[in-house]
């Protein structure tokens, strides 16, 4: 439900684990195709409603069944996965990015701009994710964009500890003391010499973030904070479903397992990568 | 240094991050765009009747002094009145607290044993096709939306085998433990396979330890050597992943007592976020985060307690 500290950066074996990382490239590729060409793919019109059509099971006309206005569900989770593919990569990459920049900061400088910025740290995780991001995304109202910006202020912080224990280490490494010995800026060598050496778990824990933040959104959607209506998300999908799930349980169990399916692409990409790059 | 300066110093390390969330708190209210006192007299409110309740709560007085106010009022236990139902939030808060605990309590007393068991038999069969299946079940459990597993389990186990209630927190403890047994396996399916992850690799790890190789060269039997020494050495880093997941129990609670319609603490808080009720949403955030300090302090001093070797 929530994005994991850093510590969940998988630990394994060195292996290839060609298997595992082609199996989630595949998957992410797949959703990605289907996301971008939703229009031309999905055989209705995602908001078409059609009440001579309403709780249809899933058969020949509908191969996924229908919901209670008659509306595709197949289609709807086609065009959902533009939202739910969005919200993984957006409610990653600006809390990579801050959390980046503190995270090196932090750690190459040390001293007193360490300790305020770890004091920030220590603050915002004292808040349990998920509430710190319903508190904000309800206090500036329903919709993803507050959901990107609620997911900035408090996702930053894993990636910055992780980073800035990996800076502390590099940080003596003779290719940056000689660096430093050359004269090189600051900037300079932490973006073209530390950076590219720490960026590894970095990647894999970006990659399982992304399973946390899907979730998290999906979550959103579902309480009614998230996307609004009529806009197909597959978390506000199960919620629509959920008063019918007696009579119509199609509506549930298809996005639920489009939305496990992806977090799944996501999450061997993660593994994968970690045995082959940072295993012990 | 000695074990009890390290705590001491461990509680002075608390000083900021109290301070800090009580800012954020009151910022959270601050800088959000709506009006809670037009909120809380409704639309037909006259301007000047507004501007009096605002001077009357102090809204109209510099920030500073303001949250002066704010945190006199928290040392005296007042969280502010509901705008929605008219009374103190923080009995509000207090009045359906029992309900989460007893969930969280719940999913740790399903979770922990589970995540035993799995976690030695992924490590002692290591690679072989029962440490694969755990493995599967573990990422498919963290991809799975929680809310579409409860959703999916009512239906199943409510609706059709009629085992358990749908929706509820009963009268009775035995009715309680019959109501949450739904919700808690939901979110004891999510949180095992990261506790599961992370006992079997620190299994590993320590099965491969030099003081393992020397107890097998003395001819101690596998079992022994497991029991006595593998399993007392991992627990410690597993005992620190609990708090950490204890913290997000608490916060991941929230969605699972909205499908099952639990009246804990995460379902005032979804309504009060849903009615705009600032108090509230202002309270239950705070004290979620005096909860999640409290757990992980009291795993911190626990680990320490336990093993001298670690470092507060």
């Amino acid at each position: 439900m929530t994005a994991l500290p850093a510590e969940f950066v998988p630990v394994s074996r060195k292996g290839r684990r060609t298997l595992e990382i082609g199996l989630g490239c595949g998957i992410l590729a797949a959703w990605l195709v289907i996301a971008l060409a939703a229009d031309w793919l999905a055989p209705a019109d995602p908001d078409a409603i059609d009440l001579m059509a309403v709780l249809q099971p899933p058969g020949m006309d509908h191969w996924l069944g229908t919901d209670q206005l008659g509306r595709d569900i197949l289609t709807r989770i086609m065009h959902g996965a533009r939202v739910d593919i969005a919200m993984s990569v957006f409610g990653v990459l600006p809390a990579m990015l801050i959390g980046v920049i503190v995270g090196l900061v932090s750690g190459y400088f040390g001293g007193w701009v360490d300790s305020l910025l770890m004091r920030l740290v220590d603050i915002t995780v004292a808040f349990p994710f998920f509430v710190l991001v319903i508190a904000i995304v309800g206090m500036l109202g329903p919709g993803l964009a507050n959901f990107f910006l609620a997911l900035a202020l408090v996702g930053w912080v894993s990636y910055a500890r992780l980073i800035r224990s990996e800076v502390l280490v590099l940080r003596d490494a003779e290719f940056v003391l000689a660096a430093r010995g050359l004269g090189y800026q600051p900037a300079y060598i932490l973006l073209r010499h530390v950076l590219p050496n720490a960026m590894a778990p970095i990647a894999v824990y970006a990659m399982s973030d992304a399973v946390m933040v899907m979730l998290a959104g999906a979550s959103l959607g579902f309480i009614g904070l998230g996307v609004q209506p009529p806009t197909a998300e597959w978390g506000a999908m199960i919620a629509d479903g959920q008063p019918f799930i007696a009579m119509a349980w199609w509506i549930c169990l298809f996005p639920g397992l489009a939305a496990a399916s992806l977090g799944l692409g996501f999450l061997l990409l993660s593994d994968g990568l970690a045995a082959r790059w940072i295993s012990k | 240094m000695s074990r009890a300066q390290a705590i001491l110093m461990r509680l002075l390390h608390l000083i900021p991050v109290l301070i800090g969330i009580t800012v954020v708190s009151f910022l959270l209210v601050k800088l959000s765009p709506g009006d809670p006192v037009r909120l809380m007299m409704g639309d037909r409110a006259t301007e000047e009747a507004i501007a009096v309740v605002r001077a009357q709560l102090g809204f109209d007085l510099p920030l500073w002094q303001q949250f002066a106010l704010y945190v006199g009022n928290l040392l005296q236990g007042d969280l502010g009145d509901s705008i929605r139902y008219r009374i103190p939030v923080a009995g509000l808060i207090l009045g359906v607290m029992p309900r989460t605990l007893f969930l969280a309590g719940y999913v740790l007393c399903l979770a922990v044993p589970l995540t035993i068991i799995l976690a030695v038999l992924a490590a002692r069969h290591a690679g072989r096709w029962i440490d694969q299946a755990i493995r599967v079940f573990s990422v498919v459990g963290m991809t799975v939306p929680v809310f579409w597993l409860g959703v999916m389990l009512a239906r199943f186990f409510g609706l059709e085998l009629k085992w358990f209630p749908v929706a509820g927190y009963g009268e009775t403890f035995l009715e309680h433990l019959h109501h949450l047994f739904l919700p808690a396996l939901s979110t004891a399916i999510w949180l095992v396979p990261l506790l599961v992850r992370n006992l079997r690799a620190s299994l590993l790890e320590q099965m491969g330890a030099d003081y393992v190789t020397a107890s097998r060269s003395k001819g101690l039997p596998e079992g022994y050597i497991f029991r006595r020494h593998v399993l007392v050495n991992s627990a410690l880093p597993t005992l620190h992943l609990l708090g950490v997941m204890v913290a997000f129990l608490i916060g991941g609670s929230v969605i699972v007592e909205i499908v099952y319609a639990v009246p804990g603490l995460g379902s005032l808080m979804i309504g009060a976020v849903l009615g705009r009720d600032y108090n509230v949403i202002q309270g239950l955030t705070l004290f979620y985060a005096l909860a999640t300090v409290l757990v992980t302090l009291t795993v911190d001093i626990l680990s320490t307690l336990l093993d001298p070797r670690v470092k507060l």
